[in-house]
């Protein structure tokens, strides 16, 4: 059955209460780590990227109460944990960390969740659709890469946030909790 | 009926193969076909791995080279026809009668499908593309509704296929220049209508304005399905009223007419979406198969599961009902 686009679930607003007063820094290890997996698994990203490789985007996780600024740099892509993006982007995109991660792990469609207003897309247009293809294509398992970096109790966190996620997708009408979770997208 | 799927990268031919595709039409990297979106389509090594694992399960690979090349560049657009072939495409989908030539000269054991692209409406026109070029299929505009379409496959021997599910192109394709009147460019001539690079979305108090040229598209209220910023689909101000002059911004969904599209003697069903994303593929293509293993035995089609996935969240049955004459 058809994922629901409409209803991507949001954490709850104590979690980003009580996350607002963390120090960034752990995290920002732990993102560095992650996003040098990734690139090490997927280096065809940058391929597909093409002309936008360099291009920096604001991912704006909507129910967090922080951000992150993605360089795609093909020789050293990094990524930098933020209180709130900066002003010079060249593109940003925004919604639950949940329908992020979905559209990178190819959960949901990019578009979709465009459609049903899960996600705002601003700035450079072209450079956002190059990223979603790219990452597309991948299939890059967010969840998966960070349980690999944080090892045995990174595998239980995996484990419990699949089960969480597909929990919830399957109480919702028309969804297909398969594989390595829900169902939904944007563009 | 055959089943026609999109891939726009390597991930999403696997995807809808798996799925249950019988075919899979794709494009390659540049402007020789209508999806050339950015981060999209193959190489001609990524279509040589593509079209090895679509065969190993069954599945065929259509090769769309569906735009019109430009005067001197024609080289681009027959170096597209030598790779799609030698990649070991099953047909190629072509809208120009220039490279229907160049294909049927070079190429005369290769199958050759009439594009959408080249709007062929009517039997006088697709026996041309029979008798001039030895095409074997016509994929009809989005224009014709299931009667019109039931007389077409009564007058000629060629294999017709019809679109069944995705973005609706409301206008005569291979004919419309709306997006070149904004942008520049067009689905015709570079691959691309209503281009990203000519995109604007902006967000100010829940409101999201879009906008293609500089030219206001649409403005989304609060909570309001957004849509693409294609101008056949715009909402505007005129001194009558204010609303959408050519189309709204709906989906095509043609499940519930499968019974009437197989009476009327169809061949393929093709679903629309190079662009989308391999969510979008599998569930459509699952969708899909299970409506025509519905037909084959009989049972109930399941009707408007697929509408979480379509633009401005909502579907039609497009001209194939023409409800407005």
């Amino acid at each position: 059955m058809t994922p629901s686009h409409t209803s991507t679930a949001a954490f709850p607003a104590f979690v980003s209460a009580a996350l607002r007063p963390l120090p960034l820094g752990p995290l920002q290890l732990f993102l560095s780590a992650v996003l040098r997996r990734i690139v090490r698994h997927h280096p065809r990203i940058f391929d597909r990227l093409g002309a936008h490789a360099g291009k920096r985007y604001g991912l704006a996780p909507s129910d967090l109460p922080f951000a992150f600024v993605l360089h795609t740099a093909p020789h050293a892509p990094r990524i930098v944990v933020v209180r709130s993006l900066p002003e010079r982007l060249d593109a940003r995109i925004a919604g639950p960390l949940r329908a992020l991660i979905g559209m990178a792990d190819g959960s949901f469609d990019g578009d979709a969740l465009f459609f049903s207003r899960t996600i705002a897309v601003e700035g450079n247009i072209e450079a956002v659709l190059a990223l979603r293809n790219a990452v597309d294509d991948a299939g890059v398992d967010v969840l998966r890469e960070g349980a690999a970096v944080l090892g045995p109790l990174g595998q239980f966190g995996e484990a419990l946030m699949r089960h969480q996620r597909n929990r919830s997708t399957a109480d919702r009408p028309g969804s297909t909790a398969s594989g390595s979770g829900e169902a939904s997208s944007w563009n | 009926m055959e089943l026609i799927c999109p891939a726009g990268t390597p991930s999403s031919l696997r995807t809808a193969v798996d799925a249950g595709a019988d075919a899979v039409y794709c494009g390659f990297r540049n402007e020789t076909n209508a999806r050339n979106f950015p981060g999209l389509n193959f190489s001609p090594e990524e279509l040589a791995e593509g079209v090895t694992y679509a065969h190993r399960r069954g599945a065929k690979v259509l090769v769309a080279i569906n735009t019109f090349p430009r005067a001197g560049a024609i080289g681009l657009w027959h170096q597209a026809v030598d790779d799609a072939v030698k990649a070991g495409a099953a047909a190629l989908i072509l809208c120009d009668i220039g490279l229907m030539a160049y294909t049927a000269e070079h190429y005369p054991g290769t199958r050759l499908h009439v594009s959408v692209q080249a709007a062929a409406a009517n039997v006088d026109a697709i026996r041309f593309y029979v008798e001039r070029f030895n095409a074997k299929r016509v994929v009809l505009p989005r224009v014709l509704s299931v009667p019109e379409i039931a007389a077409i496959t009564r007058g000629t021997a060629c294999e017709v296929e019809v679109f069944v599910f995705g973005g609706l192109c409301a206008m005569a394709e291979g004919r419309c220049s709306l997006s070149s009147y904004a942008t520049g460019l067009s689905p015709n001539m570079n691959g691309v209508c209503s281009p990203a690079s000519h995109v604007a979305y902006e967000e100010q108090h829940g409101t999201i304005t879009s906008r293609l040229g500089g030219f206001t598209i649409n403005k989304f209220g609060s909570g309001e399905p957004a849509a693409y910023p294609t101008l056949c689909k715009g909402r505007f101000r005129t001194d009558l009223s204010t609303g959408y002059i050519f189309e709204d911004p709906v989906s095509l969904d043609a499940a519930t007419l499968l019974p009437g599209l197989r009476d009327a003697g169809v061949t393929a069903l093709k679903i629309e979406g190079r662009q989308r994303s391999r969510a979008y593929i599998e569930n459509v293509v699952r969708s899909f198969r299970e409506a025509l293993s519905a037909l084959d035995e009989g049972r109930p089609i399941p009707a408007g599961m697929l509408r979480p996935l379509s633009e401005g969240q909502s579907n039609t049955l497009g001209a194939y009902r023409k409800t407005w004459r």
